[in-house]
């Protein structure tokens, strides 16, 4: 069930983010951005963590997921921290995702090729 | 006779002749409808380099000389070279073409500059400053991908009105005398604002520059849509030659039975997946060479317009949300028997 639920929360997710994609001119980094921001958005208002709940990484994974965490790292921080904690939480809560997305970005380029769009 | 015609044209006196002309392009051109056409077809698109912008330099080299070969002339024999393409700085000219110690005149003119290298090279040939000259453009999918858009490798889609751009290489010598195609006059284009903002639609920002180009070129020489067999605009694709041909109309002109777009007739667009057709220097160039070029010499098309287009934008104008102006450049290729 937990697959179920991942699989169409997220499909739904991407299916949105792909109307965004065809029926406006968004480039799509400012796609990305806008997701990112609803997310922490979506987060901050207590609505994003019930659909992780039910959907894990259907919810997780995607960019709305990637905001939500922006948004507790930097709560989470600033309830510790104060004022400071502004500039610390969103970099601690997301390093292992950018780390990790810097790194194996890093390898895949050691091994691959890069190929012409068929 | 003057040679100098309305506000924007020449007609030559003694007018050039294109001696030869060579087309090199990548697997997908190949594989299109105009595949059999070509010279030379690279399997890899790589050309036998390690990134993208060596290849285009490499189709460049390889472009030249196939056409100064089919003229039996050795580089010593050009005198200058007009040519350029997509890339920041022209990089893809300058280091492809600077072993043939060719002294070179580097240009830009987006996709239009096939046509800005073959104005210059005829006006330089008929004034008599040289014999023969060498004009040539390339475009290449991948590096163009990666100056205008999103390098190749971070798989964005691509919206229906975004053109391929053609990987491809044209060259072209242009000399006094020789060939079965001269180019008897030319009609240089403006640069044309029509307020678009979209580097995915880019026939649409080219268009109106295209209809201003074809007008005048009508009434510089006093002439219209009936004194062509041919009017042939680079990469204007679907979407833009439909606007083309609404905006002429709006002049008075009815140009819809004699307009082809290289762009159109380079990719097979259900086949091939290319959406609006083709763009790029080499798009305008390779399509000129290998399928115009060939039916103008066999005397099949007696006098054609050829009016490559190029979107004039750049990542910076771009990203600063500027508009993206348009120009195009007008060259009239006739049989010569």
């Amino acid at each position: 069930m937990d697959y179920i639920n991942a699989f169409w929360v997220g499909g739904v997710i991407c299916a949105l983010a792909q109307i965004l994609m065809e029926k406006t001119k968004m480039l799509p980094g400012r796609i990305m951005v806008t997701l990112v921001c609803t997310g922490a958005v979506l987060g901050a208002i207590g609505i994003y963590e019930p659909i992780m709940e039910y959907a894990g990484a259907g919810a997780s994974v995607p960019l709305l997921g990637f905001g939500n965490l922006l948004w507790k790292g930097m709560k989470e921080a600033v309830d510790q921290n104060g004022f400071i904690g502004l500039f610390m939480g969103g970099f601690t809560s997301c390093a292992v995702g950018v780390s990790g997305a810097l790194v194996l970005g890093y390898l895949a380029s050691l091994i691959f090729q890069p190929k012409m769009r068929k | 006779m003057t040679q100098q015609m309305g506000s924007q044209s020449l007609q030559f006196a003694e007018a050039p002749f294109i001696l030869s002309s060579a087309s090199v392009v990548g697997k997908k051109e190949g594989e299109g409808p105009l595949g059999k056409q070509f010279d030379m077809v690279c399997d890899s698109d790589k050309f036998g380099e390690d990134c993208w912008e060596e290849s285009e330099s490499t189709m460049q080299k390889e472009a030249a000389a196939l056409a100064m070969g089919k003229a039996s002339l050795k580089p010593a024999d050009i005198r200058y070279i007009f040519a350029g393409d997509l890339l920041g700085q022209t990089i893809a000219t300058s280091f492809g073409l600077m072993n043939y110690e060719i002294p070179l005149f580097g240009l830009y003119g987006a996709c239009s500059t096939c046509g800005e290298a073959l104005s210059l090279g005829a006006m330089c040939v008929a004034a008599g400053y040289a014999d023969h000259v060498l004009a040539i453009t390339s475009s290449h999918f991948a590096s163009a991908e990666k100056q205008f858009r999103f390098p190749v490798e971070y798989a964005n889609q691509r919206p229906l009105s975004a053109t391929w751009t053609v990987t491809g290489s044209g060259a072209f010598v242009v000399g006094k005398s020789g060939g079965k195609a001269k180019i008897t006059g030319i009609t240089t284009g403006v640069i044309t604002d029509y307020g678009i903002r979209d580097s995915m639609n880019m026939g649409a920002a080219m268009a109106p520059a295209a209809s201003k180009l074809i007008v005048q070129n009508f009434k510089d020489f006093g002439r219209t849509p009936k004194d062509y067999d041919k009017i042939i605009t680079g990469d204007l694709g679907y979407v833009g030659q439909e606007i083309l041909c609404k905006l002429v109309k709006d002049e008075g002109y009815d140009i819809s039975s004699v307009h082809m777009d290289c762009g159109i007739e380079i990719f097979d667009k259900e086949e091939q997946g290319t959406q609006s057709g083709g763009s790029g220097c080499g798009c305008s160039a390779t399509t000129l060479s290998a399928h115009f070029l060939p039916q103008v010499e066999s005397g099949k098309l007696q006098r054609i317009l050829f009016v490559p287009t190029g979107a004039m934008l750049s990542q910076v104008s771009f990203n600063e949300g500027q508009n993206v102006p348009g120009t195009a450049h007008g060259v009239i290729i006739e049989h010569a028997c």
